[in-house]
């Protein structure tokens, strides 16, 4: 029964998606668009790119991250569809989670899948470009679980996008810190397995324990 | 048997307090009209009862669960309609039912929301997004939900008739006649007076400064 409820969630908030399309591309849009850009602004010198590359993708990956944040509880907390889910036989928290893994398909997967061709225009090497995707890969989860924390707690709020990024950017900076810290071993050769280790213990802690913040936070806001 | 009771809830908002000590029990095969004026506190009385939100004190309990700590459980036999229709706007009314209806764990085949929007007049939209519907046909698809829950035993309508014609609030008073007569319990609030054919009872909240 469980598993019935969490599919029908997954099944409509892929059929959403689906009808929101062009909302979907814009942050896709902004990520290539910001990543394109340095080359251009900075200069075509193929070290500069390299020494800049991984902090650029990544704070480009962020920024794109908290525009396609919001859309997450929106449009299900003002048409109602949230409440009803608090109806559901199903646990709420559960549901919660669902809906952010749904979105973190829907909406990051894309950015992951795109950043291969970028990684051309910021000259990286192989190595390091296998460090960013495993930064990536490990550390997206985390900005979904964390980030919708803060939507959730910002939802009644009208426009607080500007509110969402004030309160997440700072706390994203330790995962900014440990992922750019990677690509730059990689491209130096070194060994980046234990910042990518400390990437995944975070998400791991962030995908047990968010939930619980979420569905708190959420209740919060529709009370 | 008592399928609803509230004991002394309280609600405060903004500063104001809108009821205190609130007692409210509901029997099978009855039926309470919560009438006040605007801003009397009738839907954030509805919120509290189906434990949407927290009362500043005071217990509510559905068949004897109480709805602040398992609200799955206690929510098994409720219908809850709300200001929110909670239809996703750009799906269609069919695709919106089976959501809903999966969500509620109850199995249902495409043939009978046919046959419930059909009862209700909107043959021939079930496939056209909800937001392209008028404010009343938008109503009508979440009020269909009445009857795709036959398990339930306690209905929450909140102003059920805003933005129905007349002919389609005689429809929906039919139904809940039938549901209350059936031993069904509801709690609805509505502006206008209602024409049943059950046991009704009138609750007045008066706005309190």
């Amino acid at each position: 029964m469980v598993s019935g409820v969490l599919l029908s969630v997954i099944k409509q908030d892929l059929a959403v998606a689906v009808q929101q399309r062009a909302e979907l591309v814009q942050p896709i849009m902004f990520f290539v668009l910001v990543v394109t850009l340095f080359p251009i602004a900075v200069g075509p010198s193929p070290e500069t790119l390299q020494r800049i590359g991984g902090g650029v993708v990544w704070v480009a990956a962020i920024l794109a991250l908290l525009m396609g944040m919001e859309r997450l509880f929106r449009d299900e907390f003002n048409d109602g569809t949230l409440e009803h889910y608090r109806f559901s036989p199903c646990p709420f928290y559960l549901i919660v989670s669902a809906k952010v893994i749904t979105h973190w398909f829907v909406q990051i997967m894309p950015l992951l899948l795109v950043s291969p061709i970028l990684v051309l225009f910021l000259n990286m090497t192989a190595s390091m470009y296998w460090a960013l995707i495993l930064t990536l890969v490990f550390g997206t989860p985390l900005v979904s679980f964390v980030g919708a924390i803060g939507v959730a707690l910002t939802l009644s709020l009208n426009r607080g996008g500007v509110l969402l990024a004030l309160l997440l950017l700072p706390i994203f900076i330790p995962l900014l810190i440990f992922a750019t810290s990677a690509i730059d071993s990689a491209s130096m050769n070194l060994a980046y397995h234990p910042q990518i280790a400390i990437i995944a213990a975070m998400m791991l802690c962030a995908v047990a324990l968010c939930p619980i913040a979420i569905t708190y936070s959420l209740k919060v806001s529709q009370n | 048997m008592s399928i609803l009771s509230a004991q002394k809830i309280s609600c405060e908002k903004s500063d104001r307090t809108l009821f205190s000590d609130l007692n409210l029990e509901l029997n099978e095969s009855s039926l309470v009209h919560i009438k006040g004026d605007n801003g009397a506190g009738k839907t954030s009385l509805l919120r509290i009862l189906v434990g949407l939100s927290h009362a500043q004190s005071g217990s509510v309990f559905i068949n004897k669960v109480d709805v602040h700590k398992d609200q799955n459980i206690a929510s098994e036999a409720l219908i809850y309609i709300g200001h929110k229709l909670g239809l996703s706007s750009v799906l269609s009314a069919i695709e919106n039912l089976h959501f809903w209806a999966s969500q509620q764990a109850i199995e249902i085949s495409t043939e009978e929301i046919l046959a419930v929007l059909d009862v209700l007049e909107l043959t021939g939209l079930e496939d056209v997004p909800v937001k392209h519907l008028s404010a009343g046909q938008q109503r009508k698809v979440a009020l269909a939900k009445l009857w795709l829950k036959p398990l339930s035993s306690l209905w929450v309508l909140d102003e059920p008739f805003t933005a129905l014609d007349v002919h389609m609030i005689a429809c929906i008073e039919h139904k809940i006649s039938e549901f209350v007569n059936q031993g069904g319990a509801v709690v609805m609030t509505s502006h206008q007076p209602l024409n049943l054919s059950c046991n009704t009872s009138v609750m007045n909240l008066e706005y309190q400064w």
